[in-house]
């Protein structure tokens, strides 16, 4: 396979919900390309789609209230959304795996941790009882839970938060996927365990080779972890750019503002920015730039001319008018 | 906490359900009308024959001395001698036990073996074929009172068709009409819970996870959901279980079954009041054994709730 070809491949993803007669349209296009070896930061504020995009590549929206109006997300060359269920499954934790936000949750209570790996690489890489546990054993070590054989026999409960959450990682990488999903892996922890499981993610994906797509709210955690970044929102992507473009030259007035609103050490006594207005709401559908209510620079074509996402610099993709102009706020 | 404390305090808390309980019987018992010493004596007697009676029973002595000597036999499981046939209370319950144990064994399994697969199945395909079954079924159960189905079994399956004995305890299949009176009720509550415990499994957040491993949809039904819901309804079947024994009371009548029944309701009819006092507590101590048993096998199943 072609090096530079994309792993994973998003392409113009339209999703919609329904519940009780009212839609909401929550990935309004949405196109993003992700690289082996390479870790794709998305961020965004709550309900502008992160999860969504997440779940759509694994095939794990919720039916029958959720509808995928057009796109397409290609792995391999084969598009997942129009793959049956049985095949798709062979895909799911083997190929491409994911880990959540709530260990605690996500993590089945009933079962011993060693058992919730050792099922998955006994399905996926037909390994026989005694070589899952053996794999289970290598898993937990090289997530840092290896110090002792307590964790392969512990239930979910008897871990802390920041061990559940390697635990989660140790399942989602025990059958070598190419493509890890972390979806806020880390909201749920302090900051010291979330600087942990960073380190413990990075060091994993050198060791794996993977593509990772790592979702965060939070800029200031995908500073830290991201290769490359695309900033969502209303449900759709509005910057993408490798890390050091982005920060060094945001494109986009929200992209810009979201920096803003990162406290940073250097800059003590500076006044955060927020960002005034609230996201669009999903069940309109406006004319124009989805931010231009919200934004600072906007003006009256961007409420009727809707801004595509093109590369105005190499690798640096941004959908607004003013992008590629010099502009302040 | 450790298994050893957790069973230690459960075990605190049996002893003290069956105080209550021997507490509440002994003096509900004394309050309501009728002196037994009357009954056995007769309209004939005199005055003298009574206190006479009263004295043999004990019942002249003040209630407190009668309280605690018969706190003190309880606690060794000593029920005293029944007033009218003389022979000792645990020797007439143990002989009358088995049927009764029997009984609502046969009752458990049945209602089990009727609840639990439609329940999961009714949960897995909400407005299927199977839950609409379940539904029918336990409205079924909670309506028809156990009496009324166990007549009617009796007259189709025992006199329309005779399969089955219409009377009597001398084989197995004669257990099996008023097993089903008893067990069909219950089964109607079992299979409830059990609906409602696997469907809120399933909808869980760690199935979402299963999914995301690409577990087989088997694996998640009938692995990660099932291991689940099933530990709430030991705790459901247990008492379950519990009121069958007492159920049973009222399925012996009507299938004419000697068992603890009809021992205790004629014990009722004659004012026998060692019989009563023994018979309810027994009842008790067997219904807190079972959920006694029922709480340590789900502990054991699930380690967590050790901890809560």
């Amino acid at each position: 396979m072609d090096e530079s070809a994309p792993l994973l491949k998003i392409e113009n993803l339209n999703v919609r919900f329904s519940h009780r007669g009212k839609s909401v349209h929550a990935l309004r296009g949405i196109d993003i390309s992700f690289y082996k070896d390479e870790i794709h930061g998305l961020v965004g504020e709550s309900g502008s789609g992160k999860t969504v995009t997440a779940t759509s590549i694994m095939g794990l929206l919720p039916r029958p209230s959720a509808e995928i109006i057009s796109g397409s997300v290609f792995y391999k060359g084969k598009n997942l959304l129009l793959m049956p269920e049985d095949e798709l499954r062979t895909y799911r934790g083997r190929a491409i795996s994911m880990v959540f936000q709530e260990p605690a949750k996500y993590l089945n209570p009933a079962f011993k941790i060693g058992g919730q790996i050792e099922e998955m690489v006994m399905l996926h890489m037909g390994l026989s009882k005694v070589a899952a546990k053996a794999r289970a054993r290598e898993l937990l070590k090289l997530v840092g839970l290896g110090r002792d054989g307590r964790v392969l026999d512990a239930y979910p409960h008897e871990l802390s938060s920041g061990m559940k959450q390697r635990a989660m990682i140790a399942i989602a990488i025990s059958c070598n996927p190419d493509f890890l999903i972390a979806d806020e892996p880390t909201t749920a922890l302090d900051v010291t365990l979330q600087k942990q499981i960073l380190k413990l993610i990075r060091t994993l994906k050198n060791i794996e080779n993977m593509g990772v797509l790592f979702i965060s709210h939070d800029l200031g955690v995908i500073r830290e972890i991201a290769d490359r970044i695309s900033v969502i929102y209303a449900g759709k992507i509005v910057e993408s750019a490798g890390k050091e473009s982005l920060f060094n030259k945001p494109m986009h007035p929200y992209t810009r503002l979201l920096m803003l609103s990162i406290p940073d050490a250097r800059h003590r006594g500076r006044k955060l920015a927020t960002i005034p207005g609230q996201v669009l709401d999903a069940t309109s559908t406006p004319e124009g730039c989805l931010f231009a209510p919200r934004c600072p620079l906007a003006e009256q074509r961007c409420f009727s001319l809707t801004p595509e996402l093109v590369e105005h610099e190499k690798g640096h993709l941004a959908a607004c008018h003013f992008a590629g102009k010099s502009w302040n706020l | 906490m450790d298994l050893a404390r957790f069973i230690a305090k459960r075990l605190l808390r049996l002893v003290l359900t069956v105080l209550l309980i021997s507490t509440i019987v002994f003096f509900v018992i004394r309050v309501i009308p009728g002196d037994p010493a009357l009954l056995i004596a007769g309209i004939d007697a005199t005055p003298s024959d009574i206190a006479a009676i009263r004295a043999k029973l004990g019942t002249d002595r003040p209630l407190s001395a009668q309280y605690f000597d018969f706190l003190w036999k309880v606690a060794h499981l000593d029920f005293g001698n029944s007033m009218i046939s003389e022979e000792p209370v645990t020797a007439l319950i143990l002989q009358r036990f088995p049927l009764t144990l029997a009984l609502a064994v046969l009752g458990m399994v049945i209602g089990t073996v009727i609840a639990i697969p439609i329940g999961i199945l009714s949960a897995v395909k909400p407005w299927s074929a199977w839950d609409y079954v379940g539904l029918v079924m336990s409205q079924l159960g909670m309506a028809i009172p156990s009496f009324w189905l166990g007549i009617f079994l009796l007259l189709v399956f025992a006199v329309k068709i005779p399969i089955f004995p219409l009377f009597g305890a001398e084989t197995l299949a004669s257990l099996v009409l008023p097993a089903f009176s008893l067990g069909f009720a219950r089964a109607a509550i079992l299979l409830r819970h059990t609906r409602a415990s696997m469907s809120e499994e399933l909808s869980k957040e760690y199935i979402i996870a299963a999914k995301a491993k690409g577990l087989t949809d088997r694996m998640i039904k009938y692995k990660h959901a099932l291991k689940n819901a099933l530990l709430p309804i030991i705790t459901v079947a247990g008492i379950e279980f519990g009121y069958m024994l007492g159920g049973a009371i009222i399925i012996e009548q009507v299938f004419s079954l000697p068992g603890l029944g009809r021992l205790f309701l004629y014990a009722i009819y004659q004012r026998d009041f060692p019989l009563i006092q023994g018979g309810v507590v027994f009842i008790a101590i067997v219904f807190s054994l079972v959920n006694f048993a029922a709480d340590v096998l789900y502990s054991v199943v699930n380690p967590k709730i050790r901890l809560e």
